[in-house]
């Protein structure tokens, strides 16, 4: 039996308030954590296969037309199976998409593009090989230059509404700055990897990908055959942070030498290749403009933004999306232009589209809170909108104010002017920043068995990329139907299994959870149809049913397991109302005055996210925003050669994320809520969050400890020395 | 070349391309696949194993050099039962995807050899006494070992936990 719930409106009936096991929400450890710390998780690269052999991608090293391969001298060396140099994609799949990557259409549009895969029988001699390929490339001009780019303004991405110039000539306070973040890496620790192995015409791919409904699509049409001949396995994926939304070259180049050589083909890209084959989050320019009145009430927002993409990639970072709600004001503006650039492919980073726009406004709404001689804090609480500020909408929930009030309470916030505080040759001082991020519900299904010994299994290809969806997963289960979480077992990452939403965009938790509380619920009421009681009447605990005072074991009531379906749907909910996430950032941070150094010495996040499902899990997805924000304020930039477009510090010594040290303690505050519009388990989105204008509250401080006020990101010493020496002269 | 490597107690007889890291010889040949490679360039540490004792990036050497060496990888750690340090990271969510962990437990296993043999690092004050269990010092040593997931906060605690029950 199948339960299908699409979502039209609030879910207020509340059901898993009302449940007896207590378990969901609780700090569980990961169900996946006893594998994880002994090294017997398995991730893509790690199957033994018989008689597998390695493939080596090559790059393209100049942007121009291709012009052949020397590939019989290469196919001439020790252990060389097979040189391909067709049928790679030029650049990654995009997200939640069926359809295969573009071809490269005998073009390298891009230094780093995926051109040529070598095979060979041991990974030494493929190396060795890919190494020595020679690309023959007609070089050509590349674009790389945002600004001297051709550039398109795509028609759903703009926003007018009132006379926001009229508002800025008119207001007693106004902001016109300009802002610029760098290009930023996923850089998942495991790098992308597949293994493809075919059985006649059937494909199995054991892939490090987030959305195995989608990556089986993609990678069908691009190999020319049909999904239902595909299987993606990815039990155990070494992090993905959007970089392993849709499928890469690997996979394509594994597949095709694969079927060509009848052997299983393992392919892993070299870290290298992981900067400059996968996506990349766009450099982005950001206008923003404030307008106030005297009292601090925002009359006008402008938010232009200029991001960049490869030439027919339909994804453009979309800076200003939280800018449609986060605060109220009757005029607005947001102009949105790409760039269409010969650089690494855009796509999903973390949070697209909030990470770095909310960023920069909450770091532009700093500025305005000091022109307006206002806390920051409390000039933001001025402008909470109490409804969606573009078209009227209601909030599904916004928690903005509480995260605002709880946040500044608990960090002990105390508004100083800049240069206030000194300790030796360190300036010392404190910042903020709201968090706002979208939320969405996608469709996503699962399979429920309950045995009459009171064990139960959740099946479903969602994906855990170290979101915690073993756990969460495992709890709802166990919530529903009344078992300890020890009896209840969670199959993921298989696309034989019932179709999920896939790992991606914060749904993921709320969208699958769903799910297999639907299917739980259906289990219930045929439990209660078998006790003849309404479901809404049934007590299920500890593997018993309960009901007027009776206590009757699952054994007695089941005579064989039964196996349920739950399939939820978009529906109306997030048209009607506005759906998103809330939170708060506070930092404080020392800067030294000699070096123009920055050490973050605290950070602290409240965030409401609707029902927590796991506190630790979701806790420790916070801190990976935090950190995340931290990076993103302080060190990290991929830097793109300005003559040729490459990048120049594409591994992780020079592409700095952040180290142990580079942290502080964190503390981290989830705000009780329920958002009924959401779904029917009132969660929301946690994993993106937490890096909405977490780095904003590390600049915020940066000025608020000595008044250099940081406009690019990152905040290198060599940009804050700048600052402190202009203060000084 | 023919080398023996002795991994987790037991002799591997095994005939290598020169070529071959002893990342690879582990991964590939010997099929412990517990040590991972992320950057294979000794740049994030997740596959920091125990060389005679210390901790070092199996990426950064050859397997050929290593004849007769003594080599613990995670699959030696907690084979009979998890130790006190991997419950720890379990405890305290020191990890999320846990591709970097193995690498982690490794480098904090060797790190607590190292505290225990008094060695100093870039933030201990003194550098003649007994460098003391701090946040800070746990956090200098295992800088060495990235973790994009951000899990530092659970891996400082797990660490400080399980060496400060031992202490």
């Amino acid at each position: 039996m199948k339960r299908h719930a699409k979502i039209d409106g609030p879910q207020t009936d509340r059901r898993l308030d009302g449940m007896a096991q207590g378990v969901l929400g609780q700090p569980l450890d990961r169900p996946d954590g006893p594998l994880k710390v002994t090294g017997r998780a398995t991730y893509a690269a790690e199957v033994r296969l018989d008689r597998m052999v390695h493939g080596v991608l090559v790059r393209a090293p100049r942007v121009g037309t291709l012009n052949g391969f020397d590939t019989e001298r290469v196919r001439g060396m020790a252990g060389v199976l097979a040189v391909l140099t067709e049928g790679l994609p030029r650049n990654s799949a995009q997200g939640a998409i069926a359809k295969s990557p573009p071809g490269n259409e005998g073009k390298a549009q891009y230094v780093g593009q995926p051109v040529a895969l070598v095979v060979a029988e041991t990974l030494e001699q493929a190396t060795h090989a890919a190494w020595t390929l020679e690309v023959g490339i007609m070089p050509s001009i590349p674009v790389i230059n945002p600004h001297a780019a051709p550039t398109e303004f795509p028609e759903k991405k703009q926003r007018d509404l009132g006379d926001l110039e009229a508002a800025m000539a008119e207001a007693a306070a106004t902001l016109d700055e300009t802002y610029h973040t760098p290009t930023l890496s996923s850089a998942p620790m495991e790098p992308h990897a597949s293994i493809a192995e075919w059985d006649g015409e059937r494909l199995t791919l054991h892939g490090a990908y987030q959305m195995l409904k989608f990556n089986r699509k993609q990678l069908a049409e691009a190999l020319g055959i049909d999904p239902s001949a595909v299987r993606v396995l990815a039990p155990y994926v070494g992090g993905g942070f959007g970089s392993k939304l849709g499928i890469s070259a690997e996979a394509v180049g594994a597949a095709l030498a694969a079927r060509m050589l009848g052997r299983p083909v393992s392919v892993v890209m070299h870290r290298r290749q992981v900067f400059e084959m996968t996506t990349r989050r766009s450099q982005t320019q950001q206008r923003i403009r404030l307008a106030a009145d005297v009292d601090g009430h925002l009359l006008g927002i402008g938010h232009d933004a200029l991001v960049s993409n490869l030439p027919g990639e339909t994804f453009s970072e979309p800076v200003q999306q939280g800018t449609d709600f986060n605060y109220a004001a009757p005029n607005r503006k947001v102009v949105h232009e790409v760039a269409r650039l010969n650089l690494i492919a855009c796509g999903s980073v973390r949070a697209p589209g909030e990470a770095v726009g909310v960023t920069m406004f909450e770091v532009a709404m700093d500025e305005m809170a000091h022109r307006l001689n206002l806390d920051p804090v409390e000039f933001r609480l001025r402008n909470i909108p109490d409804h969606d500020p573009l078209d009227g909408k209601p909030f599904s929930s916004n928690m903005l104010a509480q995260a605002l009030t709880e946040g500044a309470q608990r960090f002990g916030w105390r508004h100083q002017p800049p240069r206030s505080r000194r300790e030796g040759e360190w300036w010392i001082g404190t910042g903020m920043s709201a968090a706002v991020r979208v939320n969405m519900l996608t469709e996503s299904e699962a399979r429920v068995t309950l045995t009459p010994e009171g064990r139960a299994k959740v099946e479903t290809d969602m994906t855990d990329i170290g979101t915690g969806t073993y756990a969460i997963l495992t709890q709802i289960a166990a919530e529903m139907l009344g078992l300890p979480v020890a009896q209840v077992e969670t199959v993921l990452g298989d696309t034989d299994l019932p179709p999920a939403s896939g790992s991606g965009g914060s749904f993921g938790a709320a969208s699958s959870g769903s799910s297999v509380y639907l299917a739980c619920l259906e289990i219930r009421s045929q439990i209660a149809a078998r006790l003849g009681i309404a479901e809404e009447d049934l007590t299920l605990k500890d593997g018993h049913a309960i009901h007027a005072n009776r206590t009757i074991p699952l054994s007695q009531i089941l005579d064989a397991p039964i196996t349920t379906e739950g399939h939820v749907e978009p529906g109306d909910s997030g048209k009607i109302a506005r759906n998103a996430t809330y939170g708060a950032h506070f930092a404080e941070v020392a800067v030294n005055d000699v070096t123009g150094e920055t050490r973050v010495r605290r950070m602290l996040g409240t965030y409401a996210c609707g029902r927590v499902l796991n506190v630790k899990t979701a806790t420790s997805q916070c801190h990976g925003g935090l950190i995340w924000g931290i990076g993103m304020a302080l060190t990290e930039e991929l830097i793109h050669d300005p003559r040729d477009g490459h990048a120049v510090n594409r591994d992780l010594a020079e592409f700095h994320i952040p180290v142990n040290r580079d942290v502080p303690d964190l503390e981290v505050y989830l705000l009780p809520e329920r958002d009924d519009w959401a779904n029917p388990i009132q969660s929301k989105g946690i994993g993106e969050l937490s890096i909405c204008g977490a780095g904003a509250s590390v600049i915020n401080a940066i000025h608020a400890a000595c008044g250099v006020r940081i406009r690019d990101l990152p905040a290198t010493p060599d940009k804050v020395l700048a600052g402190l020496m202009q203060i000084e002269s | 070349m023919n080398i023996t490597l002795r991994v987790n107690g037991e002799s591997h007889d095994l005939d290598l391309d020169p070529r071959v890291s002893l990342l690879d010889a582990l991964r590939h040949h010997l099929h412990l696949t517990g040590t991972k490679k992320g950057c294979d360039h000794g740049q994030c540490g997740a596959c920091t194993v125990l060389l005679n004792g210390r901790r070092i990036n199996a990426c950064l050497t050859l397997a050929c050099m290593h004849d007769g060496d003594d080599i613990t990888t995670i699959e030696g750690i907690g084979a009979d039962g998890l130790t006190p340090l991997q419950q720890a990271f379990i405890e305290h969510d020191g990890f999320q995807c846990g591709y970097c962990t193995p690498g982690q437990i490794c480098s904090a296993v060797g790190m607590a050899e190292e505290l225990r043999q008094g060695w100093p690092s870039h933030v201990t004050d003194d550098l003649t006494a007994d460098p003391e269990l701090t946040r800070d010092e746990i956090a200098e040593r295992m800088s060495g070992n990235l973790c994009r997931c951000s899990c530092y906060p659970g891996i400082v605690n797990a660490i400080r936990q399980s060496l400060g029950e031992q202490a």
